[in-house]
């Protein structure tokens, strides 16, 4: 807080007048307007809307397909978190331990996270492709017939990878940062009384990590949740059968190519409350950082 | 380093060359891919060596594009996620420098109002309310418009803060001095400020641009004019020609120009990169 504020009112009003018009234009509108209409229907000619209070969220959650979008998500969810956290820590711990060439092996590392999800989604498209890949030509070799078209699993293996690919350079750059900011003196202390590296780790290193893992958790959570739609879009279009239909990924179909208004409204408003929670955590976390 | 451990400091290596391997192998093969004819994936597998088609086939991309797949010449791709991510780096920066400027240094009635509703907009990405969101900008007229494909992203939250920040950390003595010495507000926001905000508007820009130049969803449902294509969303209308084996060599030439600009960007410009990643997520 300042001591002094200048007391020009219009201009202030001026100043913030484009960024609350386009919040409010943007995203307070389209947001009200989901909300509204999931409580309503449309008829089949789009001419008459009634409200119908739960209904959407009735229908929404004893759709099958919608359920296993759910457990889609969760799972999808977890292992690029999981999967994009244990990478980065283990590359972090590399480079920490490598005083001389850890500039080199950063720069080589961190550039994926600029490539575009949508792009990174087509290249593993590329090489896991069941006739050209070189990837399912060496899963061949040994002996298994690779087919993300056919196999859900294998679909979902495909999309983990790809989410996961560009988010383990962020995450490594948090990570070396959280590692250099452990001070050399506790472990240096545990060393003198013979705790050997896998010790230090487990009883220094990743206890002192936590807080950064957690931040990172949380952030990757968001991420996988939100903003992988391109690396699902560009590849599997959530199938086969549903195997890869993530909840974004549903909502922008049902509402852009089956046009079921209400249905999609609810979805929205599904996922809007999962942001709300998500972005709880994470502010509750940094207040309590903050009170270190 | 604690102690020195030969072994470990071989795994480490072992590891980290393992790490730069599995994240340059996709980009190997998609360059590897792109210098071929299309004839060469006819054989079965994709080439692991260097072919001999890389300039026709990127001239071709660049030039022409692929009009079978309804694809404008990349240039014109790339100039229009150039324009989109400028604009939406720019734009966000600029509007946000503004609402900081407003909520740190004035007085206002509505003042914490103001300030929750940017806030709240962290809650609603794009992805969420999306249809919604569509129909706006439908109904203003903003569809295939540049001004429809930036001007709905421009709103950010995290910049918002980010300078809120800044202008925190900066002296209160020096706002003093400036009154006193005569200078008004808008004086004191380009004389002061602005030169003292420089370095994070730099790290800021670094991010935004990225974020702009990768945008996908957004372009996607908001042109359906090939002329406002932009070659992250354009790549997919590619490999989705369903009654033919997609060409790869085109499709791979696409990826690599398409990931060019912002992995240059973060090789030349690391140091704002990191500094940028780091303050946008406090």
């Amino acid at each position: 807080m300042k001591r002094t504020l200048f007391r020009q009112r219009a201009l202030a009003y001026l100043l913030i007048a484009p960024q609350l018009a386009v919040t409010a234009i943007f995203f307070l509108w389209p947001t009200g307007q989901a909300i509204v209409q999931s409580f309503q229907q449309e008829d089949a000619f789009g001419l008459h809307t009634s409200w119908v209070g739960l209904a959407n969220y009735r229908a929404l959650f004893s759709d099958p397909t919608y359920i296993q979008a759910l457990g889609v998500t969760v799972v999808f969810t977890v292992a690029v978190t999981l999967s994009a956290l244990v990478v980065a820590l283990l590359l972090a711990l590399a480079v920490d331990r490598l005083v001389r060439s850890a500039t080199v092996y950063t720069t080589l590392l961190v550039w994926p996270y600029a490539v575009a999800p949508a792009v990174v989604g087509v290249l593993w498209w590329f090489l896991f492709n069941p006739t050209i890949g070189p990837l399912p030509y060496v899963l061949e070799q040994m002996g298994y017939q690779w087919d993300h078209s056919l196999h859900g699993t294998d679909a979902m293996i495909l999309v983990v990878i790809a989410a996961a690919w560009p988010q383990v350079s962020y995450n490594f750059l948090f990570f070396v940062a959280g590692l250099q900011s452990i001070p050399a003196s506790m472990r240096e202390a545990a060393a003198i009384d013979g705790a050997g590296p896998a010790k230090r780790f487990f009883t220094i290193t990743l206890p002192l990590l936590s807080p950064t893992t957690f931040f990172l958790a949380v952030v990757n959570l968001v991420y996988a949740m939100f903003n992988t739609f391109p690396v699902i879009h560009a590849t599997t279009q959530g199938g086969p059968a549903g195997a890869t239909d993530i909840l974004v990924f549903k909502v922008y179909q049902d509402g852009f190519v089956a046009l079921n208004l209400g249905s999609s409204a609810a979805q929205s408003v599904v996922l809007l409350v999962i942001v709300i929670a998500l972005t709880a955590i994470q502010f509750g976390w940094m207040e309590r950082r903050v009170q270190y | 380093m604690v102690e020195n451990r030969p072994l470990l400091n071989i795994l480490a290596h072992v590891v980290l060359i393992l790490g730069v391997a599995i994240v340059a192998f996709p980009i190997y093969v998609a360059f590897i891919a792109s210098t071929h004819g299309p004839t060469d994936f006819l054989s079965g597998l994709i080439p692991l060596g260097p072919g001999h088609n890389i300039v026709p086939t990127y001239k071709t991309m660049l030039t022409n594009g692929m009009a079978s797949a309804g694809m404008p010449p990349l240039w014109l791709q790339m100039g229009n996620s150039l324009i989109m991510a400028l604009s939406i780096s720019i734009g966000k920066i600029a509007i946000s420098i503004i609402s900081a400027f407003a909520i740190v240094y004035f007085r206002f009635p509505g003042r914490s109002v103001a300030f929750w509703l940017i806030f709240v907009t962290l809650m609603m990405p794009v992805e969420v309310r999306i249809l919604p969101t569509y129909k706006v900008v439908a109904d203003l007229g903003m569809l295939n418009t540049y001004a429809g494909l930036t001007i709905p992203l421009i709103a950010s939250a995290t910049a918002t803060f980010l300078f809120r920040q800044v202008f925190l950390t900066i002296p209160d003595e020096l706002m003093e001095a400036a009154r006193i010495d005569g200078a008004g507000p808008m004086k004191f926001f380009w004389d002061i400020l602005l030169p003292m905000s420089r370095n994070n508007i730099a790290a800021l820009f670094v991010i935004l641009f990225i974020y702009g130049w990768n945008q996908y969803l957004w372009p996607l449902v908001v042109t359906t004019d090939t002329s406002h294509y932009t070659i992250v969303m354009g790549i997919k209308r590619m490999a989705d020609v369903t009654d033919a084996q997609p060409q790869w060599n085109y499709i791979m030439a696409t990826a690599i120009l398409a990931m060019l600009p912002p992995v240059l960007v973060v090789i030349f410009m690391q140091k704002l990169f990191v500094k940028g990643l780091i303050e946008t997520e406090k």
